[in-house]
């Protein structure tokens, strides 16, 4: 009987020292030291939430860079609750149907050939399905889509290709992940330099 | 391979060899009583929780009263997690007013919380109340770890034991253990993570305006807080069902560099400290050598099979189911040190790996979350190959065994068959019956080989406590909780019991001083020996599943089910 109550009482003050002592501390250290990314890294325009830096969007807007499909569409979203990936493995026909529909949609918008490979990330959903990056290929593969509906003229293309350049995320250190260019980020960029395209 | 994937392997396992005997010498300083800095700062605590927990830290117990003592513990730990979830809907820190968690995924989160598994059939945003995460599933997640260290340290002490059958005290272990290691190491990982942008909130969800105009509800909560101990603690369990792959809990690459190492770090550095304890840290090393040996060939199989390119969509790329920050290979390096180590956190979906990285993973889980494994319970998973393996080299040279100048008798190697084969058996067993029952099929999410695998993955990472998962596989039904429930108790206590009672059984035993005859358990020889029987002893029993599985789907990839 002695270790069953020992034990509730042991339970009961590690509780409050790991379930809320803890938790509480990391929460007050957090909001001091870090109070932009504790709270969701979140980005603000015209004293609108419209995002989070660190979470992908759905965007289909012409005008707009598009981040990688995602598991969680439902048609006007991503769905942030809950976060969701295709969970469908590599001999799935469901799967090999879908990514096969993704990558003709594309090739027909480009205008690409069946031989040119299409950035595995634009047709491959993410294990999130908040991915808010694509690859540097995938960037700039939708400059022209991207600056036709904005009507930009030849100078103005070469500073959104810069634009895009500027926005590509190297490894850490040179080192560490993969080269990637937030979409989200890469949008509101967009947006402020040529306001006029704005919809 | 790129030549900077290269470098990421070599800078993530030069890190981590260098941490373990860093922090295994520091452990080591805990748990011999010795003096340190954290003992002086908070030794008021310390001896503050013995006197309201009514424990005597002078008390010694033998193997049955420190194993009553951890079963009654964890026993505790598991009711009042249960009862947390069924009351969430009625208890403050609700925000969400989400509604009480049903009962069969109630009992199967508290015993795979406090089994440290953290095996997750929900999605925490949508499903646990941030009182029930905070107070509820962070708390097990470092009382889980702790209760696995000390299981180990009891063991080792069992081990060295001159006449005594005292295997220490377990309320001193495991108090030792949450304040002097785990927490911490976690308060200084959980604000790092923060750093890079792991959110750190005690209000639940913001509503956000796309820039297309569309109103979306981005969940918040003490996200990072739990992050540290889920890594540090070989738990896995997410607070957001994406877990790692998740950018709230994993935002950048450097955030996946820590927490990988995180996964790594205590279950290595508990072999040096093992090392110190039983007075040999060279068999430390012998040890660490074997598992490193095994992650390093399972990670060979892994890589290779990822950076192939899939015939089946064209050969595109295998990103479906990562992250583009990761890329291919920190979600092979992570699949595979999650899968041996005991954690159970993911950044990619597993389900979505292809057939030969879905196989590094399920043979990381099967060889019974041995390389490396869970804090503690890694190596005294280990131990009792180790026991076996100078068993089976006694009988090839005709000699009594000796572990550490103990004889091994009848007794310990009735207690390794136990600790070895019953999860074994209770795994294969309990996904036949998934294979062949309805309730069973009817939540497989991928049809063909890939379906049996999910099915395997599944059992093999209740049993093993890993928690990773195959998640297509729905396995929020009544028949894979509470059948899963079972795996999950089994796979802990079926391991831990026995690792004790060896423990328990050679202590009072005389040590004999080493003759030229004695099997040496720091040389290659041994290394081998012991890779060796690993290897066997799993190999034999799951190669037939493994080959209908993801071998097959190997065989028939480009085809379509």
């Amino acid at each position: 009987m002695k270790p069953l109550l020992q034990s509730i009482r042991l339970l009961l003050v590690l509780t409050v020292i790991t379930g809320a002592v803890y938790p509480a501390l990391v929460t007050v250290l957090s909001k001091s030291m870090f109070p932009r990314q504790s709270a969701g890294s979140l980005v603000v325009r015209d004293r609108q939430v419209v995002g989070s830096a660190l979470l992908g969007q759905r965007t289909t807007s012409e005008a707009y860079f598009w981040p990688r499909p995602s598991a969680g569409d439902d048609g006007t979203n991503y769905v942030a609750v809950p976060s969701s990936a295709s969970n469908k493995g590599p001999t799935s026909a469901d799967w090999i149907t879908s990514v096969q529909q993704r990558s003709a949609a594309i090739r027909t918008a480009r205008g690409m050939s069946t031989n040119r490979a299409v950035p595995a990330d634009l047709v491959l959903a993410s294990g999130s399905g908040l991915d808010p990056h694509i690859s540097p290929d995938a960037a700039r593969l939708q400059l022209d889509r991207v600056a036709r509906t904005r009507g930009l003229n030849p100078e103005q293309r070469n500073t959104l290709t810069q634009l895009v350049e500027a926005k590509v995320e190297s490894p850490t250190l040179g080192v560490l992940g993969e080269p990637r260019v937030n979409v989200l980020l890469l949008n509101l960029a967009l947006d402020e330099t040529f306001p006029t395209a704005r919809r | 391979m790129s030549q900077r994937d290269w470098l990421q392997l070599t800078v993530y396992f030069g890190a981590l060899i260098v941490l373990t005997p860093i922090l295994g010498g520091w452990m080591h300083r805990i748990f011999s009583n010795q003096s340190h800095v954290l003992r002086s700062l908070l030794g008021r605590v310390e001896r503050a929780i013995y006197r309201l927990g009514g424990c005597n830290p002078e008390e010694t117990m033998n193997w049955r009263q420190y194993a009553t003592a951890l079963v009654l513990f964890n026993g505790v730990g598991f009711l009042v997690l249960f009862a947390l979830q069924l009351g969430q809907h009625l208890l403050p820190f609700n925000p969400e007013h989400l509604p009480a968690v049903p009962p069969a995924l109630a009992l199967n989160t508290a015993m795979s919380f406090m089994t440290n598994t953290n095996w997750q059939a929900y999605s925490g945003e949508a499903t646990m109340s941030l009182l029930t995460q905070f107070a509820g599933l962070t708390v097990q997640n470092f009382l889980s770890a702790a209760s696995g260290l000390s299981v180990l340290v009891a063991m080792a002490r069992g081990l060295v034991s001159r006449g005594s059958d005292s295997l220490g005290n377990f309320w001193t272990d495991l108090v030792r253990s949450t304040l002097y290691v785990l927490l911490p190491l976690s308060l200084v990982f959980a604000l790092v993570l923060v750093s890079q942008g792991v959110v750190q909130t005690f209000s639940s969800s913001v509503e956000v305006t796309s820039l297309e105009g569309a109103k979306n509800s981005i969940p918040l909560g003490p996200v990072a807080s739990q992050v540290a101990i889920k890594q540090l603690g070989t738990n896995g369990g997410g607070y957001f069902g994406a877990n790692s792959a998740h950018p709230f809990e994993n935002p950048t690459p450097l955030s996946n560099f820590i927490e990988m190492l995180a996964i790594l770090l205590l279950p290595a550095a508990t072999v040096d400290l093992y090392g110190r304890m039983v007075g040999s840290r060279r068999h430390g090393w012998a040890l660490f050598s074997a598992m490193f040996v095994l992650l390093l060939a399972t990670l060979a199989i892994g890589l290779y099979g990822e950076f192939q390119p899939n015939p089946a969509v064209g050969g595109l790329a295998n990103l479906e189911g990562k992250e583009t920050r990761f890329g291919i290979f920190n979600s092979v390096l992570w699949a595979g040190t999650t899968t041996a180590a005991s954690n159970g956190s993911v950044n990619a979906m597993h389900d979505s790996l292809t057939p030969l990285g879905g196989l590094m993973c399920l043979v990381n889980l099967v060889l019974g979350e041995v390389v490396f494994g869970g804090v503690g319970a890694g190596l005294y998973g280990l131990l009792l190959y180790v026991v076996l393996t100078v068993f089976i080299a006694g009988l090839m040279v005709g000699r009594t065994p000796e572990y550490l100048g103990k004889k091994i008798g009848k007794t310990e190697i009735i207690w390794v068959m136990i600790g070895t084969l019953v999860p074994f058996a209770f795994l294969l067993l309990f996904a036949a019956i998934a294979a062949v029952h309805p309730a069973g099929l009817a939540s497989l999410g991928n049809a063909g080989p890939h379906g049996l695998s999910e099915i395997l993955y599944a059992f093999a990472s209740m049993i093993g406590n890993n928690g990773s998962a195959f998640a297509g596989l729905n396995a929020n039904t009544p028949f894979y909780n509470l059948l899963g429930t079972a795996a999950l108790a089994i796979g802990r206590f079926a391991v831990l019991i026995p690792a004790l009672a060896i423990a328990g059984s050679l202590a009072p035993r005389k040590v004999s001083p080493p003759s030229a005859g004695t099997f040496p358990t720091d040389g290659i020889l041994f290394v081998v020996l012991l890779v060796m029987v690993v290897v066997v002893v799993s190999g034999l029993t799951h190669l037939p599943a493994l080959t209908l599985g993801p071998i097959v789907e190997h065989v028939l990839l480009g085809r379509s089910f």
